[in-house]
């Protein structure tokens, strides 16, 4: 099937069977950022932005996406190399494969919520999982990217 | 993974429902994100996302939630977050992360009656009606207590009566399913006391809440309000917690939830 999308601020039309999760049709078409870290839908590695949200590209059929606007960290390279500077200051990555997905959940909560506090930022950022490190340092780089650092 | 060899977009509920019933591996589709951990091989996967679906409405009277209104947006509905003391809005906020909240749906949330579910739980004691697309309208309560029947859920439908509310779930980890959910409500002198992932789908403590009716409001009378749930209800053993286990922390989440509704103004 035919599904007529805007990808990164492109408009796209996707060729894919009705089954196809969004991951894969958007790894397939070369956005090699987009990965799946889990079979359960739990990890957040696979996040994109739907119309804006952060979304699990690997719970969403494909077919969903007829008519919206898909982003992915390539459609951001910017606003996500100045928060990913900070993260790398904080010396918070350590494998870095969870980081497309965390970036686009941090990017995300900076336009939606305003002055969160500790335990807002732990809410938004629950479904981003990290196998290396102990989030530490990944708090420290959030709280200064969002201006709310003590 | 599941997999799906046709996909339908029907304009009516009615014409949804007629391919729902025409082969027995024909499915509805909610969010997929449950769905996608089975391995269900779908005829003619029914997408809704035609029915206009996805809302959930203030009225004077009534809050109404439609079937593909997402997890997240209960989570951020402005009214919800004061309506019910903001219990739906803590209920689903545990549920793995935002992202997967932006995906799952209520209709798949309810309709499934999974047992660990949380919005179940705060649905139940909040008095909740569901409509089904053949069933009609049923009090949530009915719904669960029926035999499965295969059906479209439609909407929810939460009266706005002033009552007040509370909700509290325990979980080994942060975002993993609860091993325990309880939610309260008051409205006048009429308690609703639901406890579910028992690891069973919420059901209420009816005598309970008939003793807080009478009145129990001192702390020996919470008590026993708290022992009475944990002892009419019935708990069983998982990998997240042994039925002894269970029973025990039902009496501190309801004694919890009981003293944050009386402390409600
Ligand atoms: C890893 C994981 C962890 C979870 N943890 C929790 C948790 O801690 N607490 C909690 O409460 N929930 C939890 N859930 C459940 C989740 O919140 C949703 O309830 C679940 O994903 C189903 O919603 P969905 O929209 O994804 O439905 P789908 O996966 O699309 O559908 C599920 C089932 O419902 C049917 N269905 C969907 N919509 C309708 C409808 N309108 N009418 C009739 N049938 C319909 C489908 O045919 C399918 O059989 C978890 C789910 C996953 C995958
Ligand atoms: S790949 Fe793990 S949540 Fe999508
Ligand atoms: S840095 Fe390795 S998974 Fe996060």
């Amino acid at each position: 099937m035919q599904i007529e999308c805007v990808i990164n601020d492109q408009k796209t039309v996707l060729e894919a069977n009705a089954g196809e999760l969004l991951a894969d049709t958007l790894r397939a078409r070369g956005l090699l950022s987009v990965r799946k870290g889990c079979d359960t839908a739990c990890c957040g590695l696979c996040t994109v932005w739907i119309d804006g949200k952060p979304t699990l590209s690997c719970a969403v059929p494909v077919f969903r996406a007829q008519g919206k606007h898909i982003t992915t960290i390539e459609g951001v390279s910017e606003e996500a190399a100045a928060f990913a500077r900070l993260l790398a200051a904080e010396g918070a990555e350590q494998c870095g494969f969870c980081s497309p997905g965390f970036i686009m959940t941090v990017l995300a909560m900076k336009r939606e919520l305003k002055n969160p506090t500790e335990a807002d930022i732990v809410h938004y950022l629950t479904g981003n999982l990290c196998r290396c490190t102990g989030y530490m340092g990944q708090m420290r780089a959030v709280k200064k990217y969002l201006g709310v650092a003590s | 993974m599941y997999t799906i060899a046709g996909l339908a977009q029907p304009d009516t509920l009615e014409e949804a429902y007629r391919i729902l019933l025409h082969r027995r591996t024909n499915a509805i589709l909610g969010g997929c994100a449950y769905l996608r951990l089975g391995r269900r091989k779908i005829g003619t996967a029914i997408d809704l996302s035609k029915l206009s679906l996805n809302y959930i409405i203030e009225t004077e009277a009534r809050v109404e939630i439609g079937a593909m209104a997402t997890l997240r947006e209960i989570e951020t509905h402005p009214a919800l977050r004061s309506l019910y003391d903001g219990m739906l809005t803590k209920a689903v906020g545990n549920i793995i992360g935002v992202q997967f909240r932006n995906v799952a749906t209520v209709g798949g949330s309810v309709f499934s009656r999974y047992g660990f579910s949380d919005l179940i739980t705060a649905l139940l004691a909040l008095d909740s009606e569901v409509e089904l697309y053949k069933q009609g309208w049923l009090a949530l309560t009915d719904f669960l207590a029926r035999p499965f029947e295969r059906d479209i859920l439609v909407r929810i439908s939460i009266k706005k009566d002033g009552r007040r509310a509370a909700y509290h779930s325990l979980r080994n980890s942060a975002s993993d399913y609860p091993l325990l959910n309880v939610a309260v409500s008051r409205h006048d002198d009429a308690w609703r006391i639901a406890v579910g992932a028992r690891p069973n789908v919420a059901v209420l403590a009816p005598q309970a809440a008939a003793q807080l009716a009478a009145g129990a409001g001192s702390p020996e009378g919470i008590a026993a309000v708290a022992r009475a749930a944990a002892s009419e209800l019935t708990f069983g053993s998982n990998m997240r917690a042994s039925a002894s286990y269970r029973q025990a922390m039902c009496q501190v989440l309801v004694k919890r939830a009981v003293l944050e509704v009386l402390s409600c103004r």
